[in-house]
């Protein structure tokens, strides 16, 4: 199969339809085993690990999230929090197609709500996509947050 | 509210709901706790160079941490004696050899003192030198540097740093211990995090052992099954260290022990904790003991202190050099700081537990995080039901208990919850004579 520059774009934007649907099982199967999904809390950090990050989430931990989120005793999702991403048509900064890897660079808009609570956060989303078995897979992602220094409320779900 | 009428709010087995949710109360204890007893400003690497400085908040007062060109670290208001511009903005920085209000470029040493006023002669036999804007910003009233850790008492005058802490500090002496070289290190900023829930909550929570099973079954539940499904394999997920232990039994919580101080300080895990069975990092055992000696290096990690509250709006979590700082923007309104500090001389690998643990625990995209918000939160609006004006903090209560003593107890005791509304009363009105006390 040969992938072209609209399947990765296509690919990006089918995650963030996935997750604004709720469709997390199919979310977590987008995934390599050993990727990571980082979200760092300093402005352009780039060790992920000697500091705190906002997120650093291997498999189980993503899993642990997700089933979470399904749990009869998972009292802050009592109600449900729901979520919206607007996006726009991502850069393909890198595309390989011989070695089967590609990144990309979306700016997006996050909306998480939950009963009267909206919370708006924009960021700039990087996926390192690769093709396995035909089928293109998320082998990292990471969420850099415009204002990921200031202070949060809860932010539940995944942007 | 006189600073006095605290006393009318707290009745050793129970407080009245206005300690969470009135104006006037919070208003009291910033004039009261927060301007008599010793709070957390800062820790000195965070302001290491001559000229470097922090802004943060006692209470509600907006502070700079500098350290001055002596190199001693001076605590000042963060408001200009000219017409009260704030002088620093910016978390951090450096401002050089003076700061210089950006209103009418009045300048101080960092030290505080004024240093010019442009157009000074403008000043002359105006009295300007009779005024306390002469004087330049104000410093807090004392500052105490422990162990890297910047404390200060707004009051001048009112109960010294030793007789404050006693023997609490030995949370903090077991976490430098824990240095090959006797220090710490800030790593990073602190995760920020913003409840609608007033600061005490927060502060009980740490020496809460009967909520962990409960309110964090959804996560640390979770974990322990998908573990499961996944055969148990080793070594451990990381998370099975850092959030399975949550489950742990209400028999673990007993065991665990609870030990209290004088002044509204206290600990969880006196005999082993939560922190305990973390799997053993390459090499730091042998760092420690050619500094200790194995046999202390031994007992300095064998001391497994869950959550350390410093009265009123600290925990400090020693095995993992964690600090949480608790700060009240409001009765409902309350700003969680949680940072993480390196130990010098240790394997990197210490300090990516501590920032795992705080990511996985403390941050607003922690899925643990979440289950306690979501208690306190609710809370401060249930609190608002009439009928019921009283909250319960009677397990395992006392007649006549005496806070001025150490104790250990059941691990399960809200006695630590008492110990702090002790110290909550008597602070508010220090000696009757609170510093400033408004109505
Ligand atoms: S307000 Fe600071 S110099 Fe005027
Ligand atoms: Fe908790």
């Amino acid at each position: 199969m040969t992938i072209t520059r609209d399947d990765i774009i296509d690919f990006v934007y089918a995650e963030a339809r996935i997750l604004d649907e709720g469709r997390y099982d199919e979310w977590l199967a987008l995934w390599l085993e050993d990727g990571h999904y980082w979200m760092p809390l300093d402005y352009k950090q780039t060790d992920p690990v000697g500091e705190t990050s906002l997120l650093w989430e291997d498999n189980f931990m993503l899993r642990l999230r997700v089933e979470r989120l399904n749990g009869e005793r998972t009292f802050s999702q009592k109600p449900k929090s729901r979520c919206h991403h607007v996006i726009q048509r991502p850069f393909v900064d890198e595309f390989d197609a011989e070695a089967g890897r590609f990144v990309t660079n979306t700016s997006m808009h996050y909306v998480e709500t939950r009963l009267d609570e909206q919370q708006l956060l924009a960021l700039t989303a990087m996926h390192e996509l690769k093709l396995v078995d035909g089928a293109l897979r998320i082998a990292n992602k990471k969420v850099e947050l415009l204002n990921s220094d200031a202070a949060f409320r809860s932010i539940q779900l995944l942007p | 509210m006189k600073t006095s009428d605290a006393r009318k709010l707290v009745h050793g087995h129970q407080v009245h709901r206005d300690v969470y949710t009135s104006h006037e109360v919070y208003v009291a204890e910033m004039r009261g706790v927060f301007t008599n007893a010793w709070i957390f400003v800062g820790h000195d690497s965070q302001t290491p160079n001559k000229g470097d400085y922090i802004t943060t908040q006692i209470g509600d007062q907006p502070v700079i941490q500098v350290r001055h060109s002596d190199g001693e670290i001076y605590v000042l208001y963060n408001r200009c004696p000219h017409k009260g511009t704030k002088i620093a903005i910016d978390r951090q920085g450096n401002t050089g050899k003076f700061f210089r209000c950006p209103y009418h470029a009045w300048s101080f040493k960092t030290n505080g003192c004024l240093l010019a006023i442009p157009l000074k002669k403008g000043y002359t036999d105006t009295g300007l030198d009779q005024t306390e804007s002469a004087k330049g910003l104000k410093p807090v009233g004392d500052v105490r540097v422990y162990g890297g850790f910047v404390f200060a008492r707004l009051s001048e005058t009112g109960i010294s740093f030793e007789e404050f802490f006693g023997d609490s500090l030995s949370t903090i002496d077991n976490m430098l211990d824990r240095s090959p070289e006797g220090r710490l290190e800030i790593a990073g900023p602190p995760l920020r995090y913003m409840h609608n829930c007033n600061w005490k909550m927060l502060v009980e929570n740490q020496t809460d052992t009967c909520h962990p099973m409960v309110a964090h079954e959804s996560s640390a539940g979770t974990a322990i099954d998908i573990y499961k499904q996944m055969g148990e394999p080793q070594p451990r997920p990381p998370a099975m260290q850092i959030i399975a232990p949550f489950m742990s039994s209400y028999d673990f919580f007993e065991g665990m022990g609870i030990r209290t101080w004088p002044n509204g300080h206290g600990h969880t895990g006196v005999n082993m904790s939560i922190h305990s069975d973390y799997d053993a990092i390459p090499g730091y055992f042998e760092a420690l003991s050619a500094v200790h000696g194995e046999e202390k290096a031994k007992a300095v990690l064998d001391e497994n202190r869950h959550n350390t509250v410093y009265f009123p709006n600290i925990m400090v979590k020693g095995p993992l050099q964690q600090l949480r700082n608790f700060i009240p923007l409001g009765p409902d309104k309350t700003l969680v700081e949680s940072y993480v500090y390196r130990l010098v001389g240790a394997p990197d690998r210490l300090v990516e537990m501590s920032a795992m643990y705080n990511r996985m625990i403390n941050a607003p995209t922690s899925i643990v995080g979440h289950d306690d918000m979501e208690m306190y939160e609710r809370a401060q609006e249930g609190l608002m039901a009439n009928g019921l004006e009283w909250v319960n903090i009677q397990r395992l209560y006392e007649e006549g208990e005496d806070f001025s003593k150490e104790a250990v107890e059941n691990g399960t005791t809200e006695r630590q919850m008492r110990n702090q509304f002790d110290a909550w009363v008597k602070f508010m009105d220090w000696n009757g004579t609170a510093a400033g006390a408004s109505e």
